[in-house]
């Protein structure tokens, strides 16, 4: 029974939270649908917790849906980078549950409640099947699950400010043009090649010599992931959809939905396209460097002059994801495990600040930083997590975002491109303005309401909100956890390690092959 | 149980922690809460004295935490030169806690508690500082110390406080992150290890045209040693209370900054290597500058205090000028202004907070006569002054001695030149201040002229835990001009190497010449 369970993780990590959706809408009742999500979201996390552990010694889990075969059948394929991604998504996504009653009671009209949990657990199943597939095609499906339950998720910030609406129209054509430059470069690349397993599509596209439709192919992935990503000029979207979805819903995306783009980025540039590929090379150094310092900045400056302290927290994504593109450009095993950890970190860090600042806006009813002042006495546990997950944003020593700067900074140099380390460092000082203006205004301003009686967070917010604070300090003393994963990781995308492995499809059921790194054709399957 | 050195290094990190602590629990209770700060301060203070009987018994206590990340530990290693600070940082602490009860409580500030802790909080990180055993460990915190002294300059929450504030934490954070972090991480990228190591870890790793370049980036990198044109945050620092700028000026913060540039000097390029590149040449002349122009710009200062942080400015430079000179005595000299300057700048500082406690005056213009009223406080001035100046029989004598035998020593002609002149400012800047105190009439009672009355009566000094402080530091620095042998004999090492320390205090002056130069060890020998 449980040897069974341990061969059908990989399956169970998209079906239990795929299943436990339309249940939370058939049961009708909040509180059962909160039951459920928490149960789903729960397993879920404590799923990618045993897969990474059996993939962190650098071996892979090739999981047959159905028991078909690769390539004709749909595999999932996980190995210590997707393992990664999956507990950074499911930790958050399940923290995301005992964080949102509180909140979204204050945010959705209550009938709508039921319908909230379930798109909840719709986007949860979409972002980790996109990360846990390695068919290119079965990516587009959960790309999309994903996105139109975070459509709908968004459009639900509507009570408190109507102006969500819009936000989420504007998300949703975006979305959508993304997500078809996605799939027209797949369907260039299944004439190309005539498959759309992630494997077998890499084996196929290093045969093909200097070719234009392939080059048309990388270039409409790159363009719609680019969308998903927000990666500038490409992120117009964010701002408002983050500004007017529900603070859970906010905190959640931040935390997840960019960083799984990024991770299905780097796949494709990594595991389908080669690093040697000239056509991406070219791409990396002479779209994506640009483009990734101009992110730095100009979102960091925006974020400067910004009102809303939800909105100034978006800039800074965009940003951020600016730091995470960086570290790929540089093409050195560095880079990557700069961008690897700060994936995860970031994600802490910004779940971390805007569930912090979901907890304000529960209380003010406000997230202008106008109406924040004196919050620090007012609330001074949130604040002071808002402090500390400032000061990780910023990549003060001691914090997570230091380890990640650190490391971006050591690929820098060790790729001899000595600018982009005196920008990465210049531009970490607008952090320090943005993240300092908010801190002035709560600590050192008289509060607008001095008489107000305005209480401290709920336990139950301030609890999930402390722990990714927490894990950003913990993360920032000890890193030893995600320097290996990201090490291990890194490896794995730029072919360090030998891991080609080829399951054996079994006759019924799901086949699952687990390859110890040394040995490449050894596989077991299972019934 | 018998302290080993491990506690005894974790034990003065975690003391000052855990009086933070205890302070901010008994909040309610100020008696209590200065208590505990005084009581911290003095059980640091013999934890110190403890590590430095060991240190001079020949001991190195080592203490290793835990990897941060791959490479890079948290780890505590005590060499004489980190002792020193340690000593007295510590010891200052003392004097600097009475003294603060009494400031604080005569000028009834608010926010005492916070107040104690963040100053509690700062003697911690300071004691890190000292103690590491790598420049990873030492930026830690360095990091830690701008940010718990933020609150404490930005204490009083007026508009020029925040002002001020913001120009201290944006100079000290911006040029660490700017600066410092990039030049630590490109020395790790070029040498793979960031520990402390005598004569240096650079030399042959480092192509020699770069050495100007990474030394530059250390050097305003180290915003705390306040090299122009980085000085701005100590002036706009003023706004915060006496004891603030006692612990920034003296005790913490800029005795920091020049610490971190000798180990700078001596364990990451290492003398031998700046006087063979001829790194530090520019350095030399910059920091010459720094000396004269902020020295000129005192003497323009009618705010007390503001005169205060400029001569600071300049004082600090003739620690950076001295690491530039590459030369075992100049070493020696700015290792030794250290102690020297902290003893008679916290004296200087702690006058004039007095003053300001008994009459409110910050203006030097508004300050005559005031030394017949005052004659404890301006007698302690008078002394804090002439030790700075480098007179004997006071402690600063010697360091100056050593600086220009530096200079001597390397040829710096000029050097000497601007040492000579520097002393000259300094006494047109200080003296004028107790001069004035003492010969001109007081323009609000005319009538204290006359010797009317008895001597008791005239007097209107400062509550006792105000004026007790700087009239000891004042003894302090009497004293220390008697046991310069003590911190010559312990700073053997550092300057000369640790083989010169086996041979003894005279083999480190041989070849040197001048008989004159033997004359402190001399005098050691009759004390």
């Amino acid at each position: 029974m449980f040897e069974q369970f341990m061969h059908h993780l990989p399956a169970l990590q998209t079906v239990i939270p795929l299943m436990a959706a339309p249940l939370c809408m058939l049961l009708g009742s909040r509180k059962i649908a909160w039951g459920i999500t928490v149960i789903a979201s729960s397993s879920a996390f404590i799923i990618s917790c045993l897969l990474l552990s059996q993939v962190i010694d650098g071996s892979v889990i090739s999981y047959h849906l159905g028991g078909w075969a690769p390539p004709l059948g749909i595999e999932y394929r996980i190995d210590a980078f997707n393992a990664f991604v999956l507990l950074i998504v499911s930790g958050i996504g399940a923290l995301i549950p005992f964080y949102a009653p509180a909140s979204i009671k204050d945010e959705i009209p209550q009938s709508l409640h039921s319908y909230f949990y379930t798109a909840y657990l719709l986007c949860l199943t979409g972002l980790l099947g996109v990360t846990v597939t390695g068919d290119a095609f079965n990516v587009f499906v959960f790309l999309e699950v994903s996105s139109l339950s975070t459509y709908a998720l968004v459009a639900m910030g509507a009570k408190k400010d109507p102006r969500a609406l819009t936000a989420a129209f504007n998300y949703l054509v975006m979305g959508t043009i993304g997500a078809t430059f996605f799939v027209l470069g797949l369907g260039l690349l299944y004439i190309l090649t005539g498959t759309l397993n992630m494997v077998d599509l890499a084996d196929k596209i290093v045969l093909l010599e200097d070719n234009r439709t392939l080059n048309v192919a990388f270039a409409f992935i790159f363009v719609g992931l680019g969308l998903k990503i927000a990666m500038f000029p490409m992120h117009l979207w964010l701002p408002n959809a983050y500004a007017y979805a529900p603070s859970a819903v906010t905190a959640f995306l931040a935390a997840t939905a960019t960083k799984v783009a990024v991770y299905i980025l780097l796949r494709f540039l990594f595991t389908v396209f080669s690093s040697k590929y000239p056509f991406e090379v070219q791409t990396l150094e002479w779209v994506v460097l640009p483009l990734a310092i101009m992110a730095m900045f100009a979102s960091s400056i925006v974020a400067i002059f910004q009102t809303n302290l939800k909105r100034l927290l978006a800039y800074s994504s965009i940003a951020q994801v600016g730091y995470i593109l960086l570290g790929v450009t540089f093409l050195n095993k560095t880079g990557l495990m700069a961008t690897i950890i700060h994936l995860f970190n970031h994600a802490v860090t910004k779940g971390g600040l805007f569930m912090a600042v979901g907890a304000l806006v529960l209380r003010y009813g406000s997230a202008n930083i106008e109406d924040l002042r004196g919050a620090g006495k007012q609330m001074p546990w949130t604040m002071a997590a808002f402090v500390g997950g400032g000061l990780s944003l910023i990549g003060v020593p001691l914090t997570a975002g230091f380890i990640s700067k650190w490391y971006l900074i050591s690929a820098a140099f060790e790729a001899n491109y000595w600018l982009p380390a005196i920008l990465i460092v210049a531009s970490s000082l607008l952090a320090v303005i943005y993240v300092w203006r908010v801190v002035e205004a709560a600590y050192l301003q008289a509060p607008v309401n001095p008489d107000a009686q305005i209480k401290e967070a709920p336990p139950m917010m301030l609890a999930s909100i402390w722990i990714l604070v927490g894990a950003s300090f913990y993360f920032g003393i000890d890193a030893s956890f995600t320097t290996e994963a990201a090490s291990i990781a890194a490896d794995i995308l730029l072919g360090n390690v030998e891991n080609n492995a080829q399951a054996m499809p079994d006759a019924i059921g799901g086949a699952v092959s687990h390859i110890p790194e040394p040995l490449n054709s050894i596989s077991h399957g299972q019934e | 149980m018998p302290l080993t050195h491990e506690t005894a290094i974790a034990l003065t990190l975690i003391v000052p922690f855990a009086g933070m602590v205890l302070i901010g629990l008994s909040d309610r209770h100020s008696l209590i809460r200065d208590i505990i700060s005084v009581a911290t301060s003095l059980l640091l203070f013999s934890l110190t004295f403890w590590l430095l009987r060991e240190v001079e018994a020949g001991e190195v206590p080592e203490l290793i935490l835990f990897d941060v990340m791959p490479g890079l530990s948290m780890a505590f290693k005590i060499e004489p030169l980190g002792m020193l600070f340690g000593v007295v940082a510590s010891g200052l602490w003392i004097v600097t806690a009475l003294y603060a009860i009494g400031y604080m409580r005569g000028n009834k500030e608010a926010h005492q508690t916070r107040f104690y802790m963040c100053f509690a909080l700062a003697i911690s990180a300071s004691m890190g500082i000292a103690f590491a055993a790598n420049m990873f460990t030492l930026f830690i915190f360095y990091e830690v110390l701008t940010l718990s002294t933020y609150p404490l300059v930005a204490h009083k929450q007026t508009d020029g406080a925040k002002r001020g504030a913001r120009t201290y934490l944006g100079i000290l954070l911006g040029t660490s992150i700017a600066f410092q972090l990039l030049a630590i991480i490109w020395t790790w990228v070029a040498t793979g290890t960031l520990d402390f190591v005598h004569g240096g870890i650079l030399s042959g790793h480092l192509d020699d045209s770069f050495a100007p370049v990474l030394l530059g980036l250390y050097a305003f990198g180290i915003g705390k040693a306040a090299l122009m044109p980085f000085h701005r945050w100590l002036p706009a620092a003023m706004v915060a209370p006496t004891p603030v700028s006692a612990l920034l000026h003296a005790v913490a913060v800029v005795k920091a900054g020049v610490f971190t540039m000798l180990k700078i000097g001596v364990y990451i390029f290492g003398i031998d290597y700046l006087s063979l590149t001829g790194a530090s040449d520019w350095l030399m002349w910059l920091a010459a500058t720094s000396i004269i122009v902020a020295s000129v710009v005192a003497m323009t200062k009618d705010n007390l205090k503001a005169r205060l942080a400029y001569s600071t400015i300049s004082q600090l430079s003739y620690i950076t000028l001295a690491m530039a000179l590459a030369s075992s005595l100049g070493i020696m000299g700015g290792a030794m202004h250290i102690p020297m300057h902290a003893m008679g700048k916290i004296t200087l500082f702690m006058c004039a907070g007095a003053i300001y406690v008994a009459t409110q005056k910050t203006n030097i213009s508004d300050m005559r006569g005031l030394g017949r009223t005052m004659p404890f406080t301006y007698a302690a001035f008078l002394i804090g002054s002439l030790s700075i100046i480098g007179l004997p029989p006071f402690g600063g004598a010697w360091s100056k001695w050593y600086i220009l035998l530096g200079a001597a020593d390397t040829g710096q002609l000029i050097m000497i030149g601007v040492l000579m002149v520097s002393s000259l400012l300094n006494v047109a800047y200080l003296l004028p201040v107790v001069a004035q105190g003492f010969f001109l009439p007081n323009p609000d009672d005319p009538g204290a002229r006359s010797t009317k009355g008895s001597f008791r009566s005239r007097i209107k000094e400062a509550p006792l835990l105000v004026v007790l402080p700087p009239c000891l530091t004042a003894i302090g620095c009497f004293l220390l001009f008697f046991y310069a042998q003590d911190v010559y004999n312990l700073l053997i090492p550092v300057a000369f190497g640790p083989e010169a320390a086996a041979l003894g205090p005279e083999a480190t002056l041989q070849g040197v010449g001048s008989e004159l130069q033997t004359a402190p060890v001399m005098l050691g020998g009759s004390n």
